[in-house]
């Protein structure tokens, strides 16, 4: 089962879906017992990194996943849970969970894109990911797959962590981590058959790490 | 680099399509969540829905389309059409819509743009703006903001409302030209270009969408982020493929359909 965690940030019901269309068990859960139970852990999220942090401290489940990835259970962060996986976030200039070196950035609208137009922000559309490194979650992905984005800050992690990049009058890191605790930018749930084949690829990841019950 | 994106727009009345869609077969479809699926598996980028139900009855039917849009597909969709609360808006979402439309409503009570924008991030948020030229000192863009699908002239400045919008908290403007609207004669370029350089969102243009070549006027021309599209795909008169196998020709960045 994977546990899908509901910190109140919005799209944690996008996920579960895509998960049922795949029949992937999952529970959209915020109860730490359950969380300690699955076999791999999806960490989405939609809206703004202070509130997120708030609910995470109050709630401790800030020290829960902490203490699940020191575990090595396998995790999956999307979009602000992506972010928050860093250590600071320009966002409401806010202390992060500080699980992977680096920090959140904001898009400055000064920025020119290709065409030498001013970037829009938020960066909302479809972008390709270009990895820089194999990892089992990319498999079966091809080189012009794109994939659904939609935020106005974007993570800086410490280089050696960069999985993959996309381009948004920036090159950014939006693929980050290492195998079994893994962080996009992009929505998987949004992303069409290359967003599913990843989902996928992560169940597959958990059922071979031997966590089921 | 972003792509541009073709986003297929569906009007739904008491929980069916107001006019069918034809699909290759050539089967003409009325059932929105069939052809939200159709769309989605031809490449569409998102999909904008738009409840033109007057009854609260029909408006129940609807939530329970956009819940089973949302089973049905794996990319983003909105949906539009008389929400005027912020509790109408949670429950779209909640149905399974990544965005809402904000079009009348938010003429009328501008401060509905930052209650949504703080409940749900700007993200989810959209505005809907109709707007058509006029002359006068009234407004000085030469666009005005026309309310209740067209019907009612505002007094209000197209150009000076997006980005008043946009202060406000709007993520994305749909900007649809009333007199372009329904032609097939290419989209309104100089509104598209005007407000699509003066706001940082980006800029969806609508209608009169009619060959690909005003697909690429909008998109490279007139800078917006994205097409509505209608009449030109429901009809088949193109295919989403074609479309996008234009745009690609012509140097556009698109999602290439598999």
């Amino acid at each position: 089962m994977i546990a899908i965690i509901d910190y109140r940030a919005g799209n944690q019901t996008s996920v579960r879906r895509a998960l049922d269309c795949l029949k992937i068990p999952s529970l959209v859960t915020g109860d730490p017992q359950v969380l300690r139970e699955a076999e791999g852990i999806i960490f989405p999220g939609v809206g703004a990194a202070g509130q997120a942090m708030e609910h995470l401290n109050k709630t401790g489940l800030a020290n829960e996943i902490r203490a699940l990835i020191q575990d090595k259970r396998p995790f999956l962060g999307i979009c602000l849970g992506c972010q928050i996986m860093l250590d600071f976030s320009q966002e409401n200039a806010v202390a992060t969970l500080g699980i992977l070196p680096g920090q959140t950035k904001r898009f400055e609208p000064d920025i020119l894109d290709c065409e030498k137009r001013p970037i829009r922000i938020p960066h909302m559309g479809w972008n390709e990911v270009k990895t820089i490194k194999p990892t089992v979650l990319w498999e079966g992905i091809g080189a012009k797959d794109q994939f659904y984005f939609v935020h106005s800050y974007y993570p800086e992690p410490q280089p050696r962590l960069t999985i993959g990049l996309t381009e948004h009058g920036l090159e950014f890191t939006s693929f980050f981590g290492y195998d079994g605790l893994w962080a996009v930018q992009f929505h998987p749930e949004k992303s069409g058959p290359p967003g599913l084949r990843i989902l996928q690829n992560f169940y597959d990841y958990c059922r071979g790490r031997g966590y089921a019950q | 680099m972003l792509s541009k994106r073709i986003i297929p727009c569906l009007d739904v009345r008491d929980g069916l399509l107001t006019k069918g869609v034809k699909f290759q077969e050539n089967l003409d479809l009325g059932d929105p969540v069939e052809a939200a699926r159709r769309y989605y598996l031809e490449g569409a980028d998102e999909i904008v829905f738009y409840d033109i139900t007057a009854s609260a009855e029909g408006r129940g039917i609807f939530l329970k389309v956009v819940e089973k849009v949302a089973e049905a597909i794996f990319i983003p969709f909105s949906v539009g059409g008389g929400l005027s609360t912020v509790a109408q808006m949670r429950e779209v979402l909640l149905a399974g819509a990544e965005k809402v439309s904000l079009n009348s409503a938010a003429v009328k009570n501008p401060a509905l743009i930052s209650e949504a924008a703080a409940a749900f991030g700007s993200q989810a948020v959209v505005l809907g703006l109709d707007a058509r030229q006029v002359t006068g000192p009234g407004c000085p863009s030469g666009y005005e903001v026309v309310i209740n699908g067209g019907r009612t002239p505002t007094g209000l400045d197209a150009l000076a409302w997006a980005q008043k919008a946009e202060t406000l908290g709007i993520g994305e403007i749909c900007l649809n030209s009333i007199d372009a609207d329904g032609t097939q004669d290419g989209y309104e370029l100089t509104v598209t270009g005007l407000i699509s350089r003066a706001v940082s969102v980006p800029v969806i243009a609508s209608g009169g969408a009619g060959s690909p070549e005003h697909l690429y006027d909008a998109l490279s021309l007139a800078g917006a982020s994205a097409v509505l599209v209608a009449s030109i795909v429901h009809y088949r008169t193109y295919s989403l493929k074609e479309l996008k196998g234009y745009l690609k020709s012509r140097g556009c960045p698109v999602r290439p359909v598999v």
